[in-house]
């Protein structure tokens, strides 16, 4: 195909799209807000309603997706991974675990958890550059990214305070975010900083629309540090007229 | 030597090759710090990076505060204490209504006087990430779980850090009331700029 000619450049870009397989809704849900397939180097970005459900796949089990996440309506309100872990007296996330913001708010809860992570090592510098470009496109700068925090490729903290590599996530392995708040979602894929020259497979993101977490809900008051936090988020929301 | 009273902040640029003591003058003295490249304060203290470069969560003696470039930004030349956190954060109104309840949101806490000192050299909400907890104990137990817990400082000790930029310092002598990392009782510490002396 000759691309001499404006209409033949037209013709031939336009012989060039290529229809993707979708990514199947969960049972019993209708549509996915946001699905895309992360390739390892790569990086991706969505704002997200509160009560969004987003999945998190590691189809190969050696992607590793670094997340950051935002208050889509303040977004000097992020992810604070130390309050994550203080607040909650454990340096590991599991199922009913809470990410936290810097306002003693919930930014999301976790639905499902079946994978590795780690919140202390933050992402690489390959990681650092891929959120320096989602962010921009948030409006946000570099002063806006801190800690992040990883999925799919472990660490542990020995007593010693010596970090350990823990073996990757299987194939298919996954976890879940239920958003607590309209957030703006970072994520790059890319090795875990202590494993800087690991390759990195596709990383499946798929987001549908759910429902935040309610007082009746067990998770709201499983614990009182999480219940505060719901009781914070809830009170926020109230005050603007969107509770 | 600078007193900093208990409870306040305190912030100074370290030249270059220059020397900050902290010294935790009664015992068991929770401060909480920040630093930034004073030439660029978007090139600032990465936790992330400092525990990653020196794979262990804690700080001593030898351990480079890493920038969010990965570039040294001080090195601690001496530390008498032995043992510092990383990754417990500061305390704001905001976490200690999660950590201890509603009613604790009106107390002092670090987040505030970073906000109020880091005011004073165009830094606000966006520029304050995770900090050092220099003289503060947060152990980690096998099964993840982790606290503030009774300190292991005591009064005289000291911790030296050698600027490997124009660094800019901002502290928080913490002012929390609810846990033991200030023994319950915040005090006063000293801080002091001066040459580097036998590598120390």
């Amino acid at each position: 195909m000759s691309t001499s000619t404006t209409s033949g450049a037209r013709d031939h870009a336009r012989a060039q799209e290529v229809t993707e397989t979708p990514i199947a809704p969960p049972d019993g849900v209708d549509h996915l807000t946001w699905a895309d397939v992360v390739p390892g180097g790569g990086y991706t970005h969505k704002v997200l309603a509160r009560g969004s459900m987003l999945r998190l796949t590691d189809l190969s089990g050696d992607a590793c997706a670094h997340v950051l996440l935002y208050n889509a309506d303040q977004p000097w309100e992020r992810l604070n991974v130390a309050d994550t872990v203080k607040v909650q007296w454990n340096a590991y996330l599991g199922e009913g675990g809470l990410l936290l913001s810097d306002q003693g708010r919930a930014l999301a809860s976790i639905a499902s958890f079946d994978a590795q992570h780690d919140t202390l090592c933050g992402t690489s510098a390959a990681g650092r550059s891929l959120f320096t470009l989602a962010a921009a496109k948030n409006g946000l700068t570099p002063r806006d990214l801190p800690p992040s925090l990883s999925f799919f490729q472990g660490v542990h903290v020995e007593p010693n305070g010596d970090l350990t590599v823990v073996d990757s996530a299987r194939p298919g392995a996954s976890v879940t975010l239920r958003m607590e708040l309209p957030v703006i979602v970072l994520l790059a894929n890319v090795p875990h900083p202590l494993t800087p020259d690991a390759s990195t497979g596709p990383l499946e993101v798929a987001a549908w629309q759910g429902q935040a977490t309610r007082p009746a809900d067990p998770l709201w008051s499983s614990t009182p540090e999480g219940r505060r936090a719901f009781e914070n988020t809830f009170a926020y929301l109230d005050a603007k007229g969107q509770s | 030597m600078i007193t900093v009273a208990a409870r306040s902040p305190w912030s100074a640029v370290v030249p270059r090759g220059k020397v900050l003591d902290i010294v935790d003058l009664e015992g068991n003295q929770a401060v909480d710090f920040l630093v930034y490249d004073a030439a660029d304060t978007a090139h600032r203290y990465s936790a992330a990076n400092t525990i990653t470069a020196q794979r262990n969560i804690f700080l001593t003696t030898g351990s480079v505060l890493r920038s969010n470039e990965d570039k040294p930004l001080m090195t601690v030349v001496d530390d008498t204490c032995g043992r510092h956190d990383t990754i417990g954060g500061a305390c704001s109104k905001e976490s200690n209504t999660l950590r201890y309840g509603h009613h604790t949101r009106h107390q002092h806490a670090c987040v505030e006087n970073f906000l109020a000192e880091g005011a004073k050299w165009g830094l606000g909400k966006r520029d304050l990430v995770s900090n050092v907890n220099w003289y503060m104990n947060v152990p980690v137990e096998q099964d993840g779980m982790l606290g503030i817990v009774d300190g292991i400082s005591a009064p005289g000790l000291r911790v030296s850090l050698r600027a490997e930029v124009d660094a800019l310092v901002l502290i928080s002598n913490c002012p929390q009331i609810n846990n033991p990392c200030n023994g319950f009782n915040p005090t006063p510490i000293g801080v002091d700029i001066r040459e580097i002396r036998d590598g120390r």
